[in-house]
């Protein structure tokens, strides 16, 4: 059992941010009232992180992650389920890269 | 079993209601036990040691930006890359904004001492949950700590068998381990799909990303992606 210091640096940054993110918004509320143009611009950010993030990593990965993402979407949308999702995603990719694409 | 919410408005904390908080999170938990084993593996497979992968998930308590963080692994060791770390951590959970702000009419009637350390415990499902008995009247905020604190247990526990898991695979490529975060925040995507109208600033901030990643180096496309997806939110009227 060991730690690097600089990730342990890393990982206390990563816990003051994030700790700092919960406590704001309920901080925030107190002195002053969310505007409406705020609530949305909260409101449309998760789904934009997620766009934000997947699509370059998609396209720097190829086509198997590009397929192993549409699978896991397809799969959460006709189930509902995220476990379910995210497995086939995984298989997906093993399977197209088994097939030798990479 | 389940608890009565007492009369009245102000917030209040009971053994009972940290119980039933457990129990209401339990539908959630093989999930979270999944993905908590997941990072486990992934941690194992970009080099961190089991130390710093338990400290990570007790201390961050954060799946989105955990699985980001190891994506970023091997360029963030320099103090610039902890800088981007820290802001790209920080994007990627602005959304706990929202979800406390929401909270300010519940835990606001509490002492702070109360209040502020159980922010710690927000998760999305706990949160989701917490929200669901607010509005059916209760007030008991062990509901939202409880489940939080099952969940944390649960998230730093399944880290373990994960890691040692992980680092016996040494080809990750070949069981399509590496895909694991991407397709975790497709599936998270699907459930907020809300008409095409909602994921303009989707296609914004995909495309803006992608644009960023191809010309500045690092991961600076997922702030950059993410504020103007953000954004355009803002500036687009909802009908």
């Amino acid at each position: 059992m060991s730690a690097d210091p600089m990730a342990l640096l890393a990982i206390f940054v990563m816990a003051t941010m994030n700790y700092l993110m919960r406590a704001a918004g309920f901080w925030v509320m107190a002195h002053v009232p969310l505007t409406l143009r705020m609530r949305r611009m909260l409101e449309a950010l998760p789904g934009s992180i997620v766009a934000a993030t997947v699509l370059p990593i998609a396209a720097k990965g190829g086509l198997a992650a590009t397929i192993a993402l549409a699978a896991a979407a397809a799969a959460m949308a006709w189930r509902g389920n995220s476990f379910l999702g995210v497995a086939a995603g995984v298989a997906a990719a093993a399977l197209v890269r088994a097939a030798g694409i990479p | 079993m389940t608890v009565a919410p007492k009369e009245g408005r102000a917030a209040y904390f009971s053994l009972a209601g940290l119980v039933e908080g457990a129990r209401l999170a339990a539908p959630v938990m093989p999930g979270m036990v999944i993905f908590g084993a997941a990072f486990g593996a992934l941690a194992a497979q970009k080099g961190l040691t089991l130390l710093e992968a338990v400290l990570m998930s007790s201390l961050v308590y954060a799946g989105a930006s955990q699985f980001v963080a190891l994506e970023m692994w091997s360029d963030i060791l320099t103090l610039g890359g902890i800088v981007t770390l820290g802001l790209v951590t920080a994007t990627v959970n602005m959304r706990f904004i929202l979800m406390t702000a929401a909270l300010r009419p519940w835990f606001g009637s509490l002492p702070a001492w109360q209040s502020y350390p159980s922010l710690f415990t927000i998760t999305d499902p706990g949160w989701l949950i917490a929200m669901h008995y607010h509005s059916k009247g209760g007030r008991d905020a062990s509901i939202l700590v409880g489940g939080g604190l099952a969940f944390w247990l649960l998230w730093i526990a399944s880290c373990v068998p994960g890691y040692l898991l992980g680092a016996m695979v040494t080809d990750p490529k070949r069981f399509g381990l590496d895909v694991i975060m991407p397709t975790f925040f497709v599936v998270m995507l699907v459930p907020m799909w809300r008409g095409a109208r909602a994921a303009i600033p989707w296609a914004i901030a995909g495309a803006v990303a992608l644009l960023v990643a191809a010309i500045v180096p690092g991961w600076w496309f997922i702030i950059v992606g993410a504020i103007a997806g953000s954004v355009a939110g803002g500036f687009i009227d909802e009908r």
